[in-house]
């Protein structure tokens, strides 16, 4: 092969960008991902800029730069204040703490302890993030310049090496080289099949020739996972990397980014990267000078959870129906257009780049035997610490929830952790020392899938979240194939009759054979993984399902068709506020005389409870 | 061509196709645009892209706009109120909120904007906030950690201000 003469020297450049951050000072970083934001954050870097908290406003010694970063992680305790050269991260900084924060530690160098963060073991402030449990036991490869860069900012993304390792496969002109090394770093697909990588960009890369595309599938539909938002708000060029480099791999010359319309934040930030990587011939027409053009264009989504599957993805993009058809033929072959295409999922494309600076051995010395690498995975529900999180393929649940997870919250009993949204399942406490990686999580009856990680403590009903699951995929069965269209409605309406309290012991046998049907029968992974929430369910919590068959009782004490909310006469003083805080005005009584609950109107939402302050109100 | 009983600009729908090149793999976008504009689809509009749009119809236009989530063929509220039942907040009590809110504008039978025109209210998957769960959000703005009281709050905040108008 020959070397290919680039118009550009990235050590160069990157020293430039370099030279530019350095000019800022003390950089404070201030999380300004989808969580922060919602929390405040905007207006906590606008009172820092009010402050006069800009380069160049303050004396040349304690010159002060605020950086508006993507996603930290630790999305519980935004607004995330972090500044690195003071080695300080503050948490739950709202407005009126900025003052404070410049005045006491940027100008006074005293740092400010009530914004710490606190270990809820044992009960200290911790300084900087790398004492923070949550962090500290995380490898990040993907989101490793997430919440430390302005995700904005080109020259931020070059100073931390971006677009080093296109630079270095342009210069060595040998797209099979760089097929071999993604082959060789064991990378497999992070979107949920778990397919190796390199072998996708191997079967596309055969149909060389004519025009050829590189599609990012940014489609996360999983309600609980947020990793691949994260990804695209907090390190575009990250990502827009690794598509050029998959894009020179394969021989295309056009892609599509692909984007739920329910992240509007990540669509602004990657469509502000590509014009910036544009615009200084990263991207774009003949990049770094060399014959190598790639055109990237956004695609948003519309709101369909099947789209997540390729050729659903595909004919969305075409402008039609996102509806999955049988493979093969595969995309690599005929996808989008009719033309050979590559489809990867963002998590999977933000490795990339990392892999060609490393190496693949580098990558490959990380997880386990079968699954090499890092993955995110998001944490949520009943634990601590929720957040995105990254760790090497194979670590344990127990390490997740209880290391970095901080445990369950408010002291509740683990009870179960769904992993891999609706396709994936439940899994109980004699599995938190199951490695997490494709095969182990197989066995056990769940699977990776994008990553989401739901915990669930005593007080939730696995019954009702089989229900929830079921009635979200029945919802966005596309309805092209029978079994996934009928099977899950009648799936659906056995799991309601069971938590109306109207089941039968012969439901829960129809309930398996119609789950099994549904995951043989189906088209596309959608139907084929449906059924995973109810046999998961099925097979460990069975006593559960009984329980509210036979004894008419939800022992989590959700379902509201199985309880009756009730006051004690004895123990209400009258004084009114549960019948002011009822929705439905089902509480009746006068002031200072015991109130009764019309159980016709009530609905069992269960505000009355909290309401009381006499804990009068109980629920049965 | 705007007439009287039509609720479309047909000039502005135009100016909407021409920005999308007459594309049929733009019609997404292009149906984005409208119901940015109308807060839904209107038919008219629906039918004028089929015919104005080489290989798409009327009835192709109709079958993508009925295939995604978010577009609507009756109008939305001037607030749009998506309350995420995405798993995270469901599991720590999406739903008493969003009961609380139909109960109090009295929607069912599948209707989602109150008579008024001011409000409509719906579920929504997952917005990727779940570390906040569980979420609201009111015409783009997001409320983390919410419950039925914080609720309350926010739509009797909306509801001052309107009167103020």
């Amino acid at each position: 092969m020959v070397e290919k003469a680039l118009n550009i020297d990235i050590k160069e450049e990157q020293k430039k960008a370099q030279a530019k951050l350095d000019e800022q000072g003390i950089r404070v970083l201030v999380c300004a991902g989808t969580g922060c934001v919602a929390n405040g954050s905007l207006e906590v870097i606008e009172k820092f800029k009010e402050l006069g908290v800009e380069t160049g406003k303050l004396t040349a010694e304690d010159k002060v730069t605020i950086i508006p970063t993507g996603c930290h992680g630790f999305c519980e305790q935004g607004v995330l204040v972090c500044i690195p050269q003071l080695h300080t991260t503050y948490v739950k900084v709202k407005i009126d703490d900025v003052e404070e924060i410049v005045e006491s530690h940027i100008k006074g160098g005293k740092v400010v302890e009530r914004l710490l963060y606190v270990d809820p073991q044992t009960k200290q402030h911790v300084q900087s993030d790398e004492e923070i449990n949550f962090y500290k036991k995380q490898t990040r490869t993907a989101l490793v310049n997430c919440g430390n860069v302005d995700a904005e900012s080109l020259d931020e993304a070059i100073a931390v090496q971006g677009y080093e390792a296109l630079y270095n496969v342009l210069k060595t002109n040998d797209p099979d080289a760089v097929i071999q090394e993604i082959l060789d770093s064991g990378l497999k697909g992070r979107g949920g099949a778990g397919f190796p990588t390199g072998l996708k960009w191997k079967f596309t890369a055969a149909n060389k020739g004519g025009k050829s595309y590189v599609v990012c599938n940014g489609d996360e539909g999983d309600p609980g996972a947020f990793m691949d938002r994260s990804v695209m708000e907090g390190d575009p060029h990250k990502l827009l990397e690794g598509m050029a480099i998959a894009a020179f791999a394969i021989g295309a010359d056009e892609g599509y980014i692909y984007v739920r319309a329910e992240y509007p934040l990540a669509i602004k930030r990657l469509r502000k990267a590509i014009q910036e990587a544009e615009e200084r011939g990263y991207l774009g027409k003949n990049i770094m000078g060399t014959d190598f053009s790639f055109v990237l264009h956004i695609k948003e989504g519309a709101g369909a959870f099947v789209c997540g599957e390729e050729s659903a993805l595909i004919a969305s993009i075409e402008g039609e129906r996102g509806m999955p058809r049988p493979k093969p033929p595969f995309p690599a072959n005929k996808g989008l257009f009719g033309r050979p295409t590559l489809i990867n999922n963002v998590e999977t494309l933000a490795n990339v780049p990392a892999i060609m600076l490393k190496g693949a051995k580098w990558f490959a010395s990380m997880g386990t035997e079968s699954a090499k690498g890092t993955k995110t995975f998001a944490l949520t529900g009943e634990v601590n610490n929720t957040g995105l999180i990254e760790v090497p393929m194979g670590t344990t649940l127990r390490e997740i929830i209880f290391d970095i997870g901080g445990g369950i919250r408010g002291g509740k009993k683990f009870k179960a952790v769904q992993i891999g949204g609706p396709s994936g399942g439940c899994l109980t406490e004699e599995h938190l020392d199951v490695k997490m990686d494709y095969d182990s999580l197989a066995k056990a009856g769940a699977m990776v899938g994008s990553g989401g990680l739901v915990v669930m403590a005593e007080d939730t009903c696995i019954v009702e979240v089989a229900r929830f699951f079921m009635n979200f995929t029945q919802n966005e069965s596309c309805g092209k194939c029978v079994p996934c269209r009928e099977g899950t409605k009648n799936m659906l309406k056995i799991l309601q009759k069971i938590v109306n309290g109207q089941g039968e012991m012969e439901d829960l046998e129809l309930l398996e054979e119609l789950a099994l049907a549904v995951k043989d029968g189906s088209l596309c992974g959608l139907g084929k993984t449906a059924p995973n929430p109810v046999l998961s369910t099925l097979k460990y919590f069975k006593d559960e399902y009984i329980a509210h068959i036979k004894d008419k009782k939800c022992p989590a004490g959700v379902c509201a068709a199985l309880k009756t909310i009730k006051i004690e006469a004895d123990l209400c003083k009258g004084c009114t506020k549960c019948a002011r805080t009822c929705p439905v005005g089902a509480i009746e009584g006068t002031v200072k005389n015991p109130h009764t609950i019309d159980q016709s109107k009530c609905i069992k939402c269960g505000a009355c409870l909290d309401s009381c302050p006499f804990k009068a109100i109980k629920e049965y | 061509m705007t007439t009287k009983s039509s609720p479309v600009n047909y000039q502005e729908i135009d100016e909407i196709l021409k920005k999308y090149d007459y594309k049929k793999s733009n019609l997404i976008a292009m149906l984005q645009a409208i119901q940015e504009v109308y807060r839904y689809l209107p038919e008219e509009a629906m039918t004028y892209i089929g015919e104005k749009v080489d290989e798409l119809s009327p009835a192709t236009v109709f079958g993508v706009a009925t295939f995604y989530a978010q577009f609507s063929l009756e109008p939305k509220g001037k607030y749009e109120i998506k309350i995420c039942d995405g798993t995270a907040c469901h599991v720590r009590g999406s739903m008493p909120i969003y009961n609380s809110v139909i109960q109090r504008f009295n929607l069912k039978d599948g209707k989602f904007t109150t008579e008024d025109g001011l409000f409509s209210v719906e579920t929504v998957s997952c917005l990727g906030a779940c570390g906040l769960a569980p979420v609201a959000v009111v015409n783009g703005k997001v409320y983390p950690q919410m419950t039925t009281d914080a609720m309350k709050i926010v739509i009797d905040t909306i509801l001052e201000r309107e009167k103020g108008e």
